[in-house]
């Protein structure tokens, strides 16, 4: 099936099956390699991104489902102005230590606080519901997005 | 053989589905799951798609005549942002999966994969929710425990398409939902209990009770809700061991990979006592 969507700010039209995942579109296709597959259905969030600004596990995207549709991936977002804010947060907060589910958490914090800029602790657990750590015990992530949301006045 | 359709229009939607056998899709969130063949491997649906999602016409919620149509395609994030849904239903939704899942699931979906453990069921049972199905011939509309025949399984003919829920715009004065999973979020439905009730001069004028994922398809009895109608509330109290009694047979949980049929029975009675004791202090 012919697919126009557009990826990373640029206009894309591929050609393949459109059960293919979007998550294998992503690393396959093009190469976008901080799109993890962590558990392959929608449970661990390391395959997040975001579409149309929302994020979504991109797994569970088959491709005819991006037609139209707007793909980011941490690649295009590490340009912006919020991702440095969320980047300086995480780094002092200790956020990240193996890193496997980091792109992830990134994109669900990016989505969190388009959403809500200034989210309670129990609205941050909710918004990262989707997205598992085996290292860090989470507070650490916490902490990293209560500072981004305190410190990013206006970015979002 | 053709890979999938994605049509622009609900009727070219349902003119292909007249013509082709074809797998309608629309969030995809359980089917992409239960399709999965592993790692970087395309699904395999064994039939060609037909992609809905997308379609403007089942996207729709709006209040016609006392009624909230919601169209089939309405993701579960849309539900939780708008104000016309009852926020008991919404308790339901924002246990459903985690938001990047909720960004892609419909409410359709949720209801044509009829899993026993379905989160949407409860309270659209507990409203006689009703479906409107659509074919390139014409429509029909069916109660969602007619259309829900059996665990998986659904009266869906194949050439229609689910399109509107229908439920009333209406707020009961006691409601109590409660879901049962092995945490808070991300987690797949033990056992679920809605309990909704309506008390008019201190009696009971409305009572709808209804349990999840605990028997082939959600348990309500019409009956023994009609049997508590026009009882006082304050002597609901006096009743619970009985209406437990009743609702005993009818909750028959199985053992499976997320909880033991033992423990689902339990808890789904005592949610039920819960429920009853709340409508007893009622005034």
């Amino acid at each position: 099936m012919k697919i126009d969507f557009i990826l990373n700010n640029q206009s894309q039209t591929i050609d393949v099956h459109p059960a293919r995942r979007l998550l294998d579109l992503l690393r396959e296709d093009f190469g976008l390699t901080s799109v993890k597959e962590g558990c392959g259905e929608g449970e661990c969030g390391a395959c997040v991104v975001l579409m149309d600004g929302k994020a979504v596990n991109s797994c569970l995207v088959p491709a005819g489902n991006i037609i139209g549709k707007s793909i980011v991936t941490l690649e295009s977002f590490k340009k912006t102005e919020r991702y440095k804010m969320i980047e300086s947060c995480f780094l002092e907060a200790g956020s990240v230590q193996c890193g496997f589910c980091t792109p992830g958490i990134v994109i669900a914090t990016e989505s969190l606080l388009t959403e809500n800029p200034n989210p309670t602790d129990e609205e941050i657990k909710e918004g990262l519901s989707g997205n598992l750590c085996r290292c860090t015990g989470y507070n650490m992530i916490f902490k990293g997005i209560h500072l981004a949301a305190e410190r990013g006045n206006g970015l979002w | 053989m053709v890979d999938g359709f994605r049509p622009a229009t609900l009727q070219e939607a349902l003119d292909i589905r007249s013509k082709h056998d074809c797998l309608p899709i629309a969030g995809s969130t359980d089917l992409m799951v239960q399709k999965a063949r592993g790692f970087a491997l395309k699904p395999d649906f064994g039939k060609p798609l037909l992609f809905i999602g997308h379609l403007p016409e089942l996207h729709k919620i709006s209040i016609e005549k006392d009624q909230i149509h919601i169209g089939a395609g309405v993701l579960l994030t849309d539900l939780l942002n708008s104000d016309i849904i009852p926020a008991i239903f919404k308790e339901a939704v924002c246990l459903m999966a985690s938001p990047p899942s909720r960004n892609l699931a419909s409410i359709g979906g949720n209801i044509c994969n009829a899993s026993p453990a379905g989160d949407t069921l409860p309270y659209l049972y507990a409203v006689d929710a009703q479906l409107v199905l659509k074919s390139a011939r014409g429509e029909r509309t069916v109660s969602v425990d007619r259309f829900i025949t059996g665990p998986k399984q659904t009266d869906l003919a194949k050439n229609e398409l689910l399109t509107d829920i229908i439920i009333p715009n209406k707020q009961f004065d006691v409601n109590y939902y409660r879901k049962v999973g092995q945490r808070k979020g991300m987690s797949l439905t033990k056992a679920a209990f809605q309990g909704m009730a309506d008390i008019d001069n201190g009696m009971v004028a409305d009572i709808r009770i209804t349990f999840g994922s605990v028997a082939p398809t959600i348990v309500r009895s019409r009956d023994i809700e009609k049997s508590l109608i026009g009882i006082f509330a304050a002597d609901i109290e006096d009743k619970v061991s009985e209406i437990l009694e009743r609702y005993t047979p009818l909750v028959r949980p199985i053992d499976d990979a997320r909880s033991s049929a033992v423990y689902r029975k339990k808890v789904s009675l005592r949610l039920l006592e819960d429920f009853l004791r709340k409508i007893s202090k009622e005034k």
